[in-house]
């Protein structure tokens, strides 16, 4: 049969960032998808080199608007290790705090990115919406939407009372009512379900072989967390990690949704076990070795090394991001899918690629 | 199965206000903490030039000779750094976004601050002829 290239991307209503791939059609049947990528590298490793250790934070986590405070996190917790700091447990609380509001916020515009991708548009202003209370919480708190800029060598910058804390999250777990209804009708609604049940299945052997993390390892039945190896307070907070075994969209999309009320649980936890005051540790002489670190960030595994050579200039710094991992598994789940689930299947590995290229 | 959640969603949405201002006729929502615009009071700035040698973005240009200290705009990122190194905390964040911008040829995008002139030295009093 005559097979037709069709070019998605890099500009396409349905992704919000460069991302180019050349399909190649029977009909409308796709049966080889190529991905290019390099639209936006922005040589952020380049740059730290050049930038004092303490300073690069802030460019650390500009490497992404949506995980931007694990970004930054990551790093921090990186050379902290090179210098062997001990970061107070207040900071530590407050660091698993913005984490799981991070996830919160990433996982509800990624439900309305969905939405919007299989058409359904009321339901992504609803996502959305609810988003914006708690991108309050953020600006409230760290001063910052989406950026923070609240994360340093360490510890973190600003502190937040233990009342604040507590009416922060019961106002949290009052907006969950509001989710759950919202959510509902991705897991119930008989439109979303013909779009999402049964497309792009992938199993655990494939997710695991192809190097998939995050809810798209997750949902096809792997119990694979990185906070389960209890970095920052994450050792003290009782969960386990949410995981599905269907393998396709709508369990990605379950396990994400499971994974905000998660989020809001741990954040509870985080309130009554707080304890401390300090919020920052002093940070003397230079970070000279080298260190891996691994987080999970809203979309899966993060992969952070630092090099640093004694001097207020780190020698190399490099990231993995989750997206990078997961676009193998998404070439697989779009062989053989029809054109019009294309943007359904690459949503659900929740692309960021401005990450994966930084 | 059909469900009523997004129904019932719909249906309430038909009673409620938006979830959205006006902007920027109504302005948006703001917190104490909310890094808007960089300030420098420049009675007490030194013209060290710290901020400019730790800002991550190079936005911040000082000249100590002419006591002139200028951001540029669209290049500072917010992050607070130089507010957070400034050793005589002149450096402080406004909650309120700057206004938009429209005039970038003509350099509307830096922003140029000047110190108060040194005041004259008193001239030197004549040696006493002694």
């Amino acid at each position: 049969m005559k097979k037709t290239i069709l070019p998605l991307g890099p500009q396409h209503p349905v992704l919000p960032e460069p991302l180019s791939f050349d399909l190649v059609l029977e009909n409308e049947k796709v049966i080889e998808a190529v991905p290019s990528i390099g639209y936006i590298h922005r040589g952020l490793e380049l740059l730290a080199p050049k930038k004092e250790f303490t300073d690069y934070v802030y460019v650390a986590e500009r490497i992404c608007g949506i995980c931007s405070f694990i970004h930054g996190l990551g790093y921090c917790q990186a050379v902290e290790q090179v210098m062997k700091t001990e970061v107070p447990e207040r900071a530590q609380y407050l660091r698993v705090f913005w984490s799981e509001l991070s996830r919160v916020h990433s996982h509800l515009l990624w439900l309305g990115l969905a939405a919007d991708a299989f058409g359904f548009e009321n339901l992504f202003m609803q996502t959305w919406r609810l988003r914006e209370h708690v991108l309050g919480i953020f600006e409230k708190t760290t001063g910052g939407r989406v950026i923070f800029s609240v994360c340093k060598v360490g510890g973190v910058k600003k502190n937040i009372s233990d009342e604040d804390l507590k009416a922060m999250v019961t106002g949290l777990e009052t907006l969950a009512a509001e989710i759950k209804t919202t959510t509902d009708v991705f897991l119930n609604d008989y439109s979303a379900k013909q779009r999402l049940c049964g497309l792009g299945v992938l199993s655990k052997e494939d997710a695991w072989h192809l190097g998939a993390v995050g809810p798209v390892l997750r949902a096809s039945g792997s119990s694979t967390d990185v906070r389960m190896t209890g970095y920052a307070k994450y050792g003290e907070l009782d969960f386990a990690p949410v995981v599905e075994t269907a393998g396709d969209c709508y369990a990605r999309c379950k396990v994400r949704i499971r994974e905000i009320f998660q989020s809001i649980n741990l954040m509870r936890q985080v309130c009554g076990k707080i304890k401390g005051e300090a919020i920052e540790a002093k940070i003397t002489g230079m970070p000279d070795g080298e260190c891996f670190m691994r987080l999970e960030q809203p979309r899966g595994e993060v992969v952070y090394y630092v090099k640093g050579n004694g001097t207020k200039f780190l020698e190399r710094f490099r990231v993995r991001t989750p997206t990078f991992a997961n676009i193998p598994p998404a070439i697989v789940t779009l062989k053989g899918s029809q054109l019009a689930d294309v943007p359904t299947l690459l949503l659900s590995i929740d692309p960021c690629i401005s990450c994966t290229e930084r | 199965m059909f469900s009523m959640a997004m129904l019932k969603t719909t249906i309430a949405n038909l009673f409620r206000k938006p979830a959205t201002v006006l902007y920027p006729f109504v302005p948006g929502k703001v917190y104490a903490n909310t890094r808007g615009e960089v300030m420098n009071d420049t009675d007490s700035c030194i013209f060290c030039g710290i901020c400019q040698r730790r800002c991550p973005a190079n936005a911040i240009t000082v000249n100590r000779a002419a006591k002139e200290w200028k951001i540029e705009r669209l290049r500072c990122i917010v992050c607070g750094n130089c507010a957070d190194v400034c050793p005589k905390k002149c450096l402080s964040f406004d909650n309120q976004y700057p206004k938009p911008l429209a005039g970038y040829e003509k350099g509307e995008n830096v922003k140029t601050l000047h110190g108060k002139p040194d005041e004259p030295k008193p001239p030197a009093a004549p040696a006493n002829p002694a």
